[in-house]
């Protein structure tokens, strides 16, 4: 156990930067606890930004999440770290202030990638979707009535904005270069069936297709114009390109850290560029890559809600002088909410080599599709299918052989199908 | 959903609710126990209210516990956790 009067510091006041110091609270670390946060607000939930708070069921404001950390932390909100000297055991601030720390949980998580042109990224009318700032103006900006959503990239965020502007009655474009929606993370073959679900509730689909540049009057956004010379004339354009991790303010500190994260080892420390741990700071969260045992060690940083959560709790045990019995070994998990199609996910799928439909069959709208490679499960995706997802989720867990032997569960007169997932 | 603005509307302080969706299976016992904050979309798209008023907190206890999957989770300031 940590000596109580030892300081510890969480940078960051997300969902893992939340579960981290409740965590430490709970396994007895009683010395001084400060949770430092860029933005000016106590930790929110982020899923219901790009569904309730877009659609104007709730404001930006009423995502607080709940906690049960008492008055016996500080917070400093509003108050970005901008440099960490692990000499001293310092975090810095751009106005020069200090602040001292024996333990330390990194967890400041990532923000939107911008469009690449600053210039025209600042043009009136043109919205990316990370934080509870962002969600309120794009609320305010499809409740005005635009002529058509421009949304570019066809991943998570941009498939649940799309179809949240036809939800509202906006007309919706959605540009993505690849051949399917979500085709990175669920391959064509399955990104094919959310293509079609799209479509088939109005979005305008432009797969194969990229936005060159972004044309504004008067500093408004007024129109889209494609590679292949096409115009798509749009009052908003959210840009929808990922996230990049928060790490710069590590850099100089000794640290292994670039844009896909900071390196911790399979415990949860933090590495440093000689690949040694630094037993004084951990990592949680989107910002964290780690070894994940489930897939031979490869280093991951994942953007999973369930993951900041579950990993941050791991983080502030460990902080607090907790021995974990084992590696952080929680098999990534996801979900999403595309209009009212439910998408979940258990495993990873990168790398997969084949897809098997073991329950429903894309066509009905509702199935399990399992990801093999190499003749083992690695993931299951589940779309309108929740129920069967913790089943499958165990055979990913197991590392059980694919494809899955017998027929599908509600169609036993047949095989299951097998597929190329189509991943670029 | 009723939900109030932001907390700093001077009102007594609200609940906070959040729901982890990857552990909900549609189950819909908490759209029974408290109707006007919990609802399903579609097949299996859980709609609810992350700020409910405090006056409200009988049917989200009710809810919280009615979740056969345990995915609901509540903080009360006017009554602790």
């Amino acid at each position: 156990m940590a000596p109580s009067s030892d300081r510890a510091v969480v940078v960051g006041a997300g969902l893992a930067a939340l579960r981290g110091a409740e965590a430490m609270r709970e396994a007895g670390f009683s010395g001084p606890l400060t949770i430092v946060g860029a933005e000016p607000y106590r930790p929110y939930d982020r899923p219901p930004l790009s569904k309730h708070v877009l659609a104007g069921e709730i404001p930006a404001g009423a995502t607080t999440l709940p906690s049960n950390l008492g008055a016996d932390v500080e917070w400093q909100l509003g108050s970005p770290i901008a440099r960490l000297d692990r000499t001293s055991r310092t975090l810095h601030r751009a106005d020069g202030s200090t602040l001292p720390y024996d333990r330390l949980l990194i967890a400041t998580g990532t923000r939107a990638r911008p469009w690449p042109n600053p210039h025209e990224g600042r043009l009136s009318g043109v919205f990316t979707l990370r934080g509870r700032d962002d969600a309120a103006a794009l609320r305010a900006a499809l409740a005005a009535g635009p002529r058509r959503v421009l949304v570019i990239g066809a991943g998570f965020i941009g498939c649940e904005v799309a179809s949240l502007c036809r939800q509202l009655g906006l007309p919706a474009t959605l540009v993505e270069p690849g051949p399917t929606p979500l085709g990175r993370v669920l391959g064509s073959a399955v990104g094919a069936f959310i293509g079609a679900m799209l479509t088939g509730r109005g979005v305008d689909l432009r797969s194969g297709s990229e936005v060159e540049w972004l044309e504004g009057e008067g500093g408004r956004f007024v129109r889209a114009h494609l590679t292949d010379g096409t115009r798509i004339d749009a009052d908003v354009a959210v840009i929808a390109l990922g996230a990049v991790r928060n790490t710069e303010w590590l850099d100089g500190s000794g640290l292994s850290a670039d844009p896909g994260g900071v390196d911790c080892d399979a415990t949860g420390f933090v590495l440093d560029t000689e690949g040694q741990p630094d037993p004084c700071i951990a990592a949680a969260g989107d910002v964290a890559r780690f070894p994940h045992p489930l897939y031979g060690g490869r280093r991951v940083a994942l953007e999973h809600w369930s993951h900041a959560a579950m990993q941050g709790i791991h983080a502030g045990q460990l902080l607090a002088g907790a021995k974990p019995e084992s590696p952080y070994a929680a098999l990534p998990t996801f979900w999403s909410t595309q209009g009212d199609v439910v998408v979940k996910s258990a495993g990873l799928t990168e790398g997969a080599d084949a897809v098997a439909f073991t329950q429903g069959e894309p066509g009905s709208g509702r199935f399990i599709a399992v990801y093999g490679r190499a003749g083992r499960c690695i993931a299951a995706v589940s779309v309108d299918s929740a129920r069967w997802l913790p089943a499958h989720a165990e055979m990913v867990a197991a590392g059980a052989p694919f494809p899955p032997q017998g027929t599908a569960a509600d169609r036993p007169s047949k095989g299951i199908m097998v597929l190329a997932p189509g991943f670029p | 959903m009723s939900v109030p603005a932001d907390a700093s509307s001077g009102s007594p302080p609200g609940l906070r609710v959040s729901v982890d969706l990857n552990l909900c299976q549609a189950y819909a016992q908490c759209c029974y126990a408290a109707p006007r904050h919990f609802r399903i979309e579609g097949h299996e798209a859980l709609i609810y209210d992350p700020a409910p008023a405090a006056q409200d907190r009988a049917e989200i206890e009710r809810a919280r516990v009615a979740c056969p999957v345990q995915a609901i989770r509540v903080e009360d300031p006017g009554r602790g956790t």
